[in-house]
């Protein structure tokens, strides 16, 4: 089997600047929903207390709603999770009353109009906590910026670092954006999700860079343009492929992992396809624009006298 | 060229080997177990307490399948849940004679199912998170604020006796926060002040400062004193709450610090939050009475009279009656230290005590008029009491006094321990707290290992079609990863969470990345025209370089999760990053071992079983060059 018959070099980059507008806007887009709708934090974030609840029948959120509402409780949110006998509540916390007593009223109200209620998980998070999570993860995603930057540029180049980088965080905008846009809960699970990908779509544009270096060692008459064309194409099969492979796991995950992992498979499979897209199109592209040269990759051994593309230029007779 | 020493393939064959072993006892699955462990630090769990368990279970007519003595419980693992609930019986019966002051914990646990010699091995099976099995989890924070706040009140009042005892006049003494402020209207009763400070209280540092006609004496708490107290306050919370849930009857209960002022509690299988709630944050109360010696009473402890009115009856510990008259002297709250120690006179054990200034003012009174007569410490929990000793008063007592005699060393800690216990030296306030039902728990399990299986699975349909006999390859290079992760999460310990299973699942697509690389260039090396067996080495050296780097940056942003990560984020970093370094191993190493076995000894190789090898025409070949 062979997917991909590719009879020659596609060029990409001749469509660099349309594919790099796509992006941009898809950025704007995405920080723009970032900020107008916001994300949709969950209740680790905030503080707060969730509750799970399992009906023997389907249960009726009308009434549940109704029950909860007569204790008082300020924004309360009541929703099916999973199937239609799973029921999830979400209650802010509130001043005065005890997470506790908050969740015993809660159970106590339900009991009282359906004795087979059964309570399947309670979570209370203290909002101290949750301010402590997001600088945590700030803090992470800042570690693996500056990480992967310092590792880049050590191995590679300092343009392909960045360019890495950029491309990359572009990724991770746009899965935030998606998450606030559909107005999709926020987890940690999440977050580790997003880090993840960050993490494993530079692997992408590391394997490009790899090809361009070497391309850059072998065909020394090759302009930046065509080398970085030729890099793309002899890897774009594998960088599906192991795309594939890795969403066929996530997308097991999505289908089976039940609703825990619904939203932490979603954002791996946002990751993925933007992943693809970022690495081939974007991260050599700015790679290009930052003005990427034969000689910040390769280092001669020898300095030698005039064009370095000349074949001939080190021959001596 | 595609050969490998006989060393590298006794490298694959060991490590499959010690893989294998370790990872099996996660497949023998669980057995219902009774697991019986101390409750009291002077009870401890031996050999003796094997023998104990086995002569019951015995009598009771249960044969527990295994029975071992681990660390420091006894486990007895059980057929049917139905034995196991007798057995609980049984031995609940046996080894707690009453229930009010049990010795033993006595409670019901899963244990691995795997044989004997893997136990001794030390193989075994994950360690699985709540959010898998079930229970509660709590995180507490520790106002360590309110502490030394608490600490300093009590120093002020010591330091204001003080200084009437050493008749300084003049002075007055007031907590101002964290420190403790002095005035004077002379210098030299500060300067005696300063020397008192100096040489009694060693946890303040004073500065002296000059308004006018007043001089002033600010102290404050040293930064090593500080971090002493707060860790001692933390650590003493921690005993507490052991104590406690120690009467909740939980197999497994973790109590931990996290960070400086947290304190994490986990119990598996505890369902009643409510209950568990109400233990963690009950208080004990500790008073201080006098022992009522009067003929009737001494009647009423040996049972011939009533209890006479104004006094009360309690139990010591041993079971002996104590009269103890209804008057509390001083509480808990007058309390501030107690320690085991020894005497230096004597090398007996002894209980040094340390009470506030009030407390030292009515301990001084009462003491005198009742030198000789015996004082009652009573230890109130669940509005019970119970006397935890009586000792005989020897003379004038101050703030500090001990408790000396009729002891040995674990006596004398288990009492220092009763006495601190009567309150928690800070306040807590619970932060996080979660509840997973043991439904939940398992169905959490099935959906996190279908996901593993089914994407793997279907992985490995793609790879065996695609690459043929190098996906297939790829497809046991990759099982073999599986294997040792959770070989390696089980040598660990670690503690498997839902987001490490998704970790498990995500590990896989990562590691199928580094063979998809490999074979994709071997197929490139065969279109340009290498020879099969250059082309597979040509294709696993130039892929190293790229895996390399991929996994390392990958590494990069897993270590960045573990280091700030907290909860399922470290669940899932932990298993992230074991999965990359595996991955390294069985899609390299590994993989290259098997197409080396397969492939290396054929001299005259005609072709590889890599699926297609599709060429463009020479036309399209040459425009690439």
């Amino acid at each position: 089997m062979e997917f991909f018959r590719i009879h020659r070099t596609i060029p990409f980059m001749r469509h660099a600047l349309v594919l790099n507008a796509i992006s941009v806007i898809t950025f704007l887009l995405a920080v723009f929903f970032l900020f107008s709708r916001g994300l949709h934090l969950s209740v680790e974030f905030t503080g707060g207390t969730v509750m799970e609840v399992a009906y023997q029948q389907t249960a009726d959120l009308g009434k549940v709603r109704e029950a909860i509402g007569k204790l008082g409780f300020q924004d309360v949110q009541v929703q099916n999770f999973g199937t239609s006998r799973d029921v999830m509540i979400r209650l802010p916390a509130a001043k005065g009353v005890s997470s506790a007593q908050q969740s015993a009223q809660v159970i106590d109200a339900l009991k009282a109009t359906d004795p087979s209620v059964q309570l399947r998980r309670n979570e209370f998070v203290g909002p101290q906590v949750g301010d402590e999570l997001t600088t945590n993860g700030l803090k992470a995603l800042g570690m693996v910026v500056v990480g992967i930057m310092v590792y880049l540029a050590f191995r590679f180049e300092w343009k392909f670092a960045l360019a890495t980088v950029l491309a990359n965080l572009h990724d991770v905008v746009i899965i935030l954006g998606f998450f606030a846009f559909f107005q999709w809960e926020f987890s940690l699970a999440v977050l580790a999700a997003v880090l993840a990908v960050l993490g494993y779509s530079v692997n992408e544009s590391v394997v490009i860079f790899d090809r361009i270096r070497e391309n850059f060692r072998r065909y020394r008459k090759m302009s930046t343009v065509e080398i970085i064309d030729n890099a793309i194409t002899s890897t774009i099969s594998r960088t599906i492929i192991t795309h594939g492979s890795t969403q066929l796991v996530v997308l097991s995950m999505f289908f089976f992992g039940g609703p825990t992992l619904h939203y932490f498979a979603l954002a791996l499979t946002i990751g993925i396809c933007f992943g693809i897209y970022s690495s081939a199109f974007v991260a050599a592209a700015i790679a290009m624009w930052l003005g990427v040269k034969r000689e910040d990759l390769v280092k001669n051994p020898a300095k030698r006298d005039g064009d370095p593309d000349d074949p001939n230029a080190g021959a001596v007779v | 060229m595609n050969r490998y020493p006989v060393w590298k393939y006794a490298i694959i064959v060991i490590v499959l080997l010690v893989g294998l072993i370790y990872a099996l006892p996660n497949f023998f699955g669980e057995a219902p177990a009774v697991q019986v462990s101390s409750a009291k630090s002077t009870v401890k769990v031996d050999d003796s307490t094997r023998t104990r368990v086995e002569a019951a279970l015995k009598a009771g007519n249960l044969q527990p399948d295994l029975l071992t003595l681990d660390g420091s419980s006894v486990r007895a693992r059980f057929i049917t849940t139905d034995d196991q609930l007798k057995a609980r019986d049984v031995l609940q019966h046996a080894l707690v004679p009453d229930p009010s002051d049990p010795p033993y914990v006595v409670a019901l646990n899963l244990v691995s199912r795997s044989p004997h010699w893997l136990t001794a091995l030390h193989a075994f099976p994950m360690y699985l998170g709540l959010d898998l099995r079930g229970g509660v989890h709590f995180m507490l924070q520790v106002d360590m604020k309110g502490a030394l706040d608490k600490k300093a009140e009590t120093l002020a009042s010591d330091l204001r006796q003080t200084l009437r005892d050493r008749s300084i006049r003049g002075t007055s003494v007031s907590r101002n926060g964290q420190t403790v402020e002095v005035r004077f209207r002379d210098q030299p009763s500060l300067e005696a002040t300063q020397r008192i400070i100096q040489d009694q209280f060693a946890d303040l540092a004073a500065t002296a400062s000059q308004e006018g006609n007043e001089w002033r004496l600010t102290a404050s708490f040293k930064p090593e004193a500080a971090r002493r107290l707060q860790d001692a306050a933390l650590k003493q919370n921690i005993t507490t709450l052991h104590n406690r849930i120690n009467e909740l009857g939980v197999a497994e209960p973790v109590i931990q610090q996290q960070g400086v002022d947290r304190i994490v509690v986990q119990l598996p299988g505890v369902q009643d939050t409510a209950k568990a709630k109400d233990i963690l944050g009950r208080t004990a109360t500790l008073e201080l009475r006098m022992v009522d010696e009067s003929a009737e009473a001494r009647a009423a402890e040996t049972g011939s009279g009533p209890v006479p009115f104004g006094s009360e009856k309690f139990q010591e510990r041993d079971g002996r009656p104590v009269i103890v008259k209804k008057q509390v002297i001083i509480t808990g709250e007058n309390l501030s230290d107690a320690q085991p120690g020894f005497d230096q006179q004597t090398q007996q054990p002894k209980v040094d005590l340390t009470v506030d200034a009030k407390g030292g003012r009515i301990m001084r009174d009462i003491s005198r008029d009742n030198i000789g007569k015996r004082m009652a410490i009573l230890l109130f929990e669940k509005g019970k009491g119970e006397v935890l000793t009586a000792p005989a008063i020897r003379g004038e007592l101050g703030t500090r006094f001990q408790i000396s005699g009729s002891m040995n060393v674990v006596e004398a800690n288990d009492l220092a321990l009763l006495l601190r216990a009567g309150s928690l030296a800070a306040p807590m306030e619970i932060i996080e707290e979660s509840t997973i039902g043991p439904s939940l728990g398992a169905d959490n399990i099935e959906k996190g290992f279908k996901s593993v299986a089914y994407g793997f699975l279907a992985i490995m349909i793609f790879m065996c079609a695609y690459y043929a006999l190098f996906g297939l390859f790829s497809s046991i290079a990759l099982a073999v990863n599986l294997l040792l992760l959770v070989a390696i999460l089980s040598m660990l310990q670690a503690t498997l969470t839902l987001p490490g299973i998704a970790a498990m699942a995500l590990a896989i697509g990562v590691a199928i990345d580094s063979n998809v690389l490999i074979n994709e260039r071997v197929r490139e090396e065969l279109r340009n025209g290498a020879s099969p067996q250059a082309a597979i080495h040509a294709g696993y050296d130039r892929a190293w370089n790229t895996i390399l780097d991929s996994n390392v940056t990958t590494l990069i942003a897993g270590i960045a999760l573990l280091a700030f990560g907290s909860g399922p984020v470290r669940g899932f970093a932990v298993v992230h990053c074991i999965g990359i370094v595996t991955s390294m191993f069985s899609a390299v190493f590994f993989s290259r071992g098997l197409v080396n076995f397969w492939y290396g000894r054929k001299k005259k190789l005609k072709g590889v079983s890599i699926g297609t090898v599709w060429r463009p025409d020479t036309a399209a070949v040459a425009d690439n060059k």
